[in-house]
This record gives structure tokens, C-alpha cells and sequence, in this order.
């Protein structure tokens, strides 16, 4: 008797985890692309590397996921970086612009991959100056590079499109490793490192703390300015190796077009993950689920042959829906109707 | 300083718009007959410098109006603001040149500086793209290519060469004049039932190949691609060699724009049909200033000529200005 009272209570305790409805959300967008175009889910081995669309979208969802690693941490501080997707651009533009002046070779490629990471470290970390030492609303200092950041790329590029050929640099983001392409590797090592240091380490506790009350933990001792300057330094830093990874493959460093808008994806997976804006707790495996469904949602309106003109409002269809679901006090709503019900049924 | 203006704005006005009223003033300036040794004073207002297209629009226009060619031109680029853009025009009317080129950034918002151009008397004509404004008769001519005729030559390639083809259209940025014109053009030529899907790339190749990537999975039966662009057309080409087809052949490509790495790809026999969307009019340009500055009549729209590619030759590709 008490064994459907269990599963019932487990049920609900699921339903309330924070992961519950982005992932129910990725798993039923996922079946019914399946189901509406056969051997979308095949992933087969061809020209010895793993070939199918989850492979695709494991690919693509690797740019939202490093913005979002790093906007995940800003955004637990209870700051924002608004300038991701101009530092894609500059960093893009950089390692570009290097390759151009010093040819194709692997190792000019590596030096390339570098310069462009400093960069964007170099970035994030002028944007932690502004943040902590000058004190600016992390909205308006990042906003700075997100406006000022496109020009910044344009000089480096000096108006043009950069288009050289490095087939080393390329493979970054077109090739593969053991079969795996090498997007993927680079994105599942970055989680890797990012969830060991903040996971494994108290840096993740502390970066909540401040998040939840810069006061309060500075009371008790956490160097808050520190912590939140390395943290814009690593969101920058992120956010550049997102714009070689992204823009890799194209091998031309297009600052107009490189990364635009891409920090609104950021913000996105962040929330849909489960993270608030307001600072905090934040969840790194929400980012990963919230990048994959992104992606998968882009795809799905192909798969679905939405026109074009209608696949924002699809996109925004899905998010609204899964925000909603999410919502507690909506929850609240709809459970305080069950009783209800329950009673109704009694009698 | 009033009369020397009235008789040189009023020579070019007579030039431009032939004004029988104020046939008095050009007997003293004698500018009026052909360039002579006197250099046609041009300003030129560039929009800014959002793509390859434009940097080598920009190059086109510098090296058709020389001094040799009997222009004294005056360049300022915009970077992309409207608000530097109208500042430009302003000086030049200060400067009061003979004639006056630009490209819009946008299309709204000019009324009251075009309006001082007319009141100025120095003809304006109009480079690539247009305005939307109240004025009467704002401008003597525009010069700039036609999107949809563009779309509508690549479609009577297909109808021709590939006329049972499955369609897959690769949209540009959705609602721009280049996606909205080509789509139009192309789709009233091959038909609408010949079309199995269509998604956008945004103009570029990231997102090209993604749409490709996933339209493969979606439309199986696609064995021809329009691209509105050839950077979407590139991003194609990705994605149908990592899905173990062959670009060209499997699944034929055509796309519109003819940038460098575009036609080195019809070289390769990865693209099979390439409408170019031509920049370098430079001496397009030159020609209807001249005309305009000589006083002849000018149609109202003057479409710049395009090639288009079915094949290309190493040496034709080096020899291209971009």
C-alpha cells in the first residue's frame, strides 16, 4: 500500500528538481524528431568518425556550452557579461589576423589558438577591472566591450573579412579526435575543469556566497573583489575559445557576424538550466542540458520543416513552455487545484 | 559669395538637370562641356564596410574616379552611421561639389538632408542601395543591382539544366532585400512544387552548414541546393561531403554573389552555377557622373551588369579584382 504513495512522492520530488523540465523538454523534442523523420537518432561511423545528427548537435550545442560555463559563473556572483559575443569576434579575429601575417603551419596554428585565448583573457579580465575596481554595474561595463567590442574587431581585421587557410587551425572546430570531433573533446574537457574547480574546490561555494550576499560573506571573510575579477577573467576567456571553436571552420574572421547575439544564447541556457539571474546557486549541469536543447530546438525546426519565418516564434513556443513548467509558483497554482479534485473523487 | 554659388551650382544644375531657366549662367563657366581639363568635383559617401562585397565596392569606386579619369574625388566612409553619413553630405554641400554619390545605410531619415542637396542644386545620385523619403524627385539616377533579377537568372539555370531537381532554398538573413528579392525571383522560375524545403543560414557558413546538415536528414530526396549566398554555399558544401556525398555531383549547388572563394569552389567542381552579384562598378559609376555632370538624360534605375558562372578557369579567378 505504501509502495504507489512512494513512487508517488519520488514522482513529485523529480518533478521539482531544477533539471526535471529542460531535460524532459530535450528528451521529448529529441523522440519526436525521431519519430517524424526516420534515422534522425542513428549515429553511424563513417570515414572511421562518429556521423549523425546527435553528433551534429553535440558539435553545435559546444559554443552555448563554453558562453555559458563562464556566464554561469558571472551570473552566480550576480553579474552579467553582455560582451561574449564581441570577444568571440576579437579573439576569432585575432588568431585569424595571425595566421594570415605568418602562413599555414601547425605551429603557427597553436600560436594562434594561444594569442587569440589571451585575448579574450586579456578581455574579461578589463572587464573585471571595470566590475570590481572601478565598481561599474556589471551591465553597463560589459555592455562597453559588447557595443565597443565589434569596432575593436574590425581594426584588428581592418574592415575585411580575413580568409586564410590553416588546416591545422581548422580541425579545431571541423576535426576530430579518436572519432570524435574535436569540438566535443574541447567541450567535454572545459566542464571537466570548470566542474572540478568550482565543484572539487570551495571556489563554487564562495562565488555562491557572494552571489546570495556580497555583504554578508565579506564578513565572513571572502575576498569577494578577487574572486569576481577571476571570474570575468575566465568568462572572457571561454567566451574567446567559443569564438575560434565557432568560427574555426569557416576560416574567415567575419567581426561583423562572428558571435552576434550569442550572448543572449548565453543568458538563455544559463536560465533555462535552472540558474537564476539574480546570483547564487547555479548549476553547471543545467548549462549542458540548456545548450543541448537550444541546439536541438534549431535543428528541430528543420527536421519539422517549419518555414523560416515562423521559427522564432517555435523557439519561443518551447522556452516559454519550459519556463513554465519550471515555474514554482505556477506549480503551486495547479497543485492547489488538486485537492480539490481529490476530494470530489472521495465523495 | 553668393553669385560665384548661384553660378557654379547653377552650371551643374543646368548639367545635371537641364534647367532651360538658367541657361544665362553657364555661357561665363564653361565647365559644362565635357570634362575638358577642369576635374568634376565628386563627393562620395561609402555606407561603411560590412562585408567583402563592400570593401570591394569601396575599391572599384576609388580607382574609377581619378584624376586621371578627370574626377577630384572626395571619399568619407560612414562606418554603418547615419548620423556620419548625413554629416558627409552636409560638408559636401559646404564644399559645394558638382556632384554627389552615396550609399544609404539605411533607407529612412534623410528627408532633410536631401532636401538641402536640392536646394543646394547638386544632383545626387544614388550607389547599391535606395531611400525612402518625401522628397520629390530626390535623385537623377541609382545605380546598384538587382537582387531579384539575380534570383531569377540562377532559377532559369536550374529549370534548364536540372529541371526534376528537388530544391532545398538556403534563405539569406530573413526579411533583408537580398533573401527577400533572390527568394521571389528564383522561386516564380522553378515553381514552387519543385521546392522540397527551405530554412535560413543567415547570410553565413557556420549556419549554412548547420541548416544543410539537418535539411539532409529532413528532405533526403534534395539533390540540388540554392544558397541566397556563397559563404551559405560553402557551409553546404561541409556538410554534404561529412554526410559522405559529393558537392556537384550527389547534390548540385547553385548560389549567388561570385566572392573569391566562391569560384574557386565552381573550380573545383564543387559549385555548379554561380550568378554574380557584381561590386566592382566603379566605372558604371563614373560613366552616369560624367553623364549626370554633361547634363544628358539618365534612366531613372541603372541595373549594374551581372556575369554568371558555369564554369571558370584559374586564370579568370586570379585575374578578378575580389
Amino acid at each position: 500500500m505504501n509502495a504507489p504513495n512512494n513512487v508517488v512522492a519520488n514522482l513529485r520530488r523529480l518533478t521539482r528538481h531544477h533539471l526535471f523540465w529542460p531535460v524532459a523538454a530535450l528528451v521529448a523534442l529529441v523522440l519526436a524528431c525521431g519519430a517524424y523523420s526516420p534515422g534522425f537518432l542513428d549515429v553511424t561511423v563513417a570515414d572511421s568518425h562518429l556521423f549523425g545528427q546527435p553528433v551534429d548537435i553535440l558539435r553545435q550545442s559546444v559554443t552555448p556550452l563554453l558562453l555559458g560555463l563562464g556566464m554561469c559563473l558571472v551570473i552566480a556572483t550576480g553579474g552579467i557579461d553582455l560582451s561574449v559575443g564581441a570577444v568571440m569576434a576579437i579573439s576569432l579575429a585575432v588568431s585569424l589576423t595571425f595566421i594570415d601575417a605568418n602562413g599555414p603551419g601547425t605551429a603557427t596554428a597553436l600560436t594562434a589558438l594561444v594569442i587569440g585565448l589571451i585575448t579574450a583573457l586579456v578581455i574579461g579580465t578589463f572587464n573585471g577591472f571595470l566590475v570590481t575596481v572601478l565598481g561599474i554595474q556589471p551591465f553597463i561595463a560589459t555592455m562597453i566591450l559588447m557595443v565597443a567590442g565589434r569596432g575593436v574587431a574590425m581594426l584588428v581585421t581592418k574592415g575585411q573579412i580575413t580568409t586564410t587557410a590553416s588546416p591545422a587551425f581548422k580541425s579545431i572546430g571541423s576535426g576530430f579526435v579518436l572519432g570524435v570531433p574535436t569540438p566535443v573533446v574541447i567541450g567535454a574537457v572545459v566542464l571537466a575543469i570548470v566542474a572540478v574547480l568550482v565543484r572539487r574546490t570551495a571556489l563554487g561555494m564562495l562565488v555562491e556566497s557572494i552571489g546570495i550576499n556580497r555583504e554578508a560573506s565579506r564578513l565572513a571573510g571572502v575576498r569577494a573583489t578577487g574572486l569576481i575579477w577571476t571570474v570575468y577573467a575566465i568568462c572572457g576567456l571561454l567566451a574567446g575559445l567559443a569564438g575560434i571553436v565557432y568560427g574555426a571552420p569557416t576560416m574567415a574572421a567575419d567581426a561583423n557576424n562572428i558571435g552576434l547575439m550569442k550572448e543572449l544564447d548565453a543568458i538563455m541556457v544559463v536560465v533555462l538550466g535552472g540558474t537564476k539571474l539574480d546570483g547564487g546557486k547555479f548549476s553547471l549541469a543545467g548549462v549542458v542540458v540548456g545548450s543541448l536543447l537550444l541546439t536541438t530546438i534549431e535543428r528541430a525546426v528543420i527536421i519539422f520543416h517549419i518555414p523560416s519565418q515562423v521559427t522564432p516564434l517555435f523557439k519561443a513556443l518551447v522556452l516559454i513552455v519550459v519556463c513554465l513548467a519550471a515555474s514554482e509558483r505556477l506549480r503551486r497554482a495547479v497543485t492547489g487545484l488538486l485537492p480539490v479534485r481529490r476530494l470530489q473523487e472521495a465523495s | 559669395m553668393a553669385g560665384r554659388n548661384v553660378r557654379r551650382a547653377g552650371a551643374a544644375a543646368l548639367a545635371a538637370l537641364s534647367l532651360a531657366a538658367l541657361s544665362a549662367c553657364s555661357s561665363g563657366s564653361g565647365s559644362d562641356e565635357g570634362s575638358g581639363d577642369e576635374l568634376i568635383s565628386v563627393g562620395f559617401s561609402q555606407l561603411g564596410a560590412e562585408s567583402g562585397w563592400r570593401t570591394a565596392n569601396t575599391e572599384s569606386v576609388q580607382a574609377s574616379l581619378t584624376e586621371e579619369a578627370g574626377f577630384d574625388l572626395t571619399f568619407v566612409d560612414a562606418q554603418q552611421k547615419q548620423e556620419n553619413q548625413i554629416k558627409a553630405l552636409r560638408d559636401f554641400i559646404a564644399q559645394d561639389v558638382d556632384v554627389i554619390a552615396f550609399s544609404p545605410v539605411i533607407e529612412t531619415g534623410w528627408d532633410e538632408v536631401i532636401e538641402e542637396i536640392k536646394d543646394a542644386e547638386i544632383p545626387l545620385v544614388l550607389v547599391d542601395r535606395t531611400v525612402d523619403t518625401t522628397v520629390e524627385d530626390p535623385y537623377v539616377t541609382w545605380i546598384g543591382a538587382d537582387f531579384k533579377q539575380e534570383g531569377i537568372t540562377a532559377g532559369e539555370w536550374v529549370k534548364e539544366n536540372a529541371p526534376d531537381a528537388k530544391i532545398f532554398e538556403l534563405q539569406g538573413t530573413m526579411g533583408s532585400g537580398a533573401q527577400v528579392d533572390r527568394e521571389e525571383g528564383f522561386d516564380s522560375v522553378v515553381g514552387e512544387e519543385n521546392i522540397v524545403g527551405k530554412a535560413s543560414g543567415n547570410f553565413t557558413r557556420a549556419e549554412g552548414k548547420a541548416a544543410v546538415e539537418a535539411a539532409l536528414q529532413a528532405y533526403p530526396e534534395t539533390n540540388l541546393i540554392f544558397a541566397h549566398n556563397d559563404d551559405m554555399g560553402l557551409g553546404a558544401i561541409e556538410a554534404i561531403e561529412a554526410a559522405g556525398k559529393v558537392p556537384g555531383v550527389d547534390i548540385k549547388i547553385v548560389t549567388i554573389d561570385g566572392v573569391h572563394d566562391g569560384l574557386q569552389a565552381l573550380l573545383d567542381g564543387k559549385f555548379n552555377y554561380v550568378v554574380e552579384c557584381n561590386p566592382v562598378f566603379g566605372d558604371q559609376i563614373a560613366d552616369a557622373i560624367k553623364k549626370v555632370y554633361a547634363g544628358e538624360e539618365l534612366p531613372k534605375e541603372t541595373i549594374v551588369v551581372d556575369q554568371a558562372f558555369e564554369s571558370i578557369t584559374q586564370e579568370e579567378l586570379d585575374a578578378r579584382l575580389y
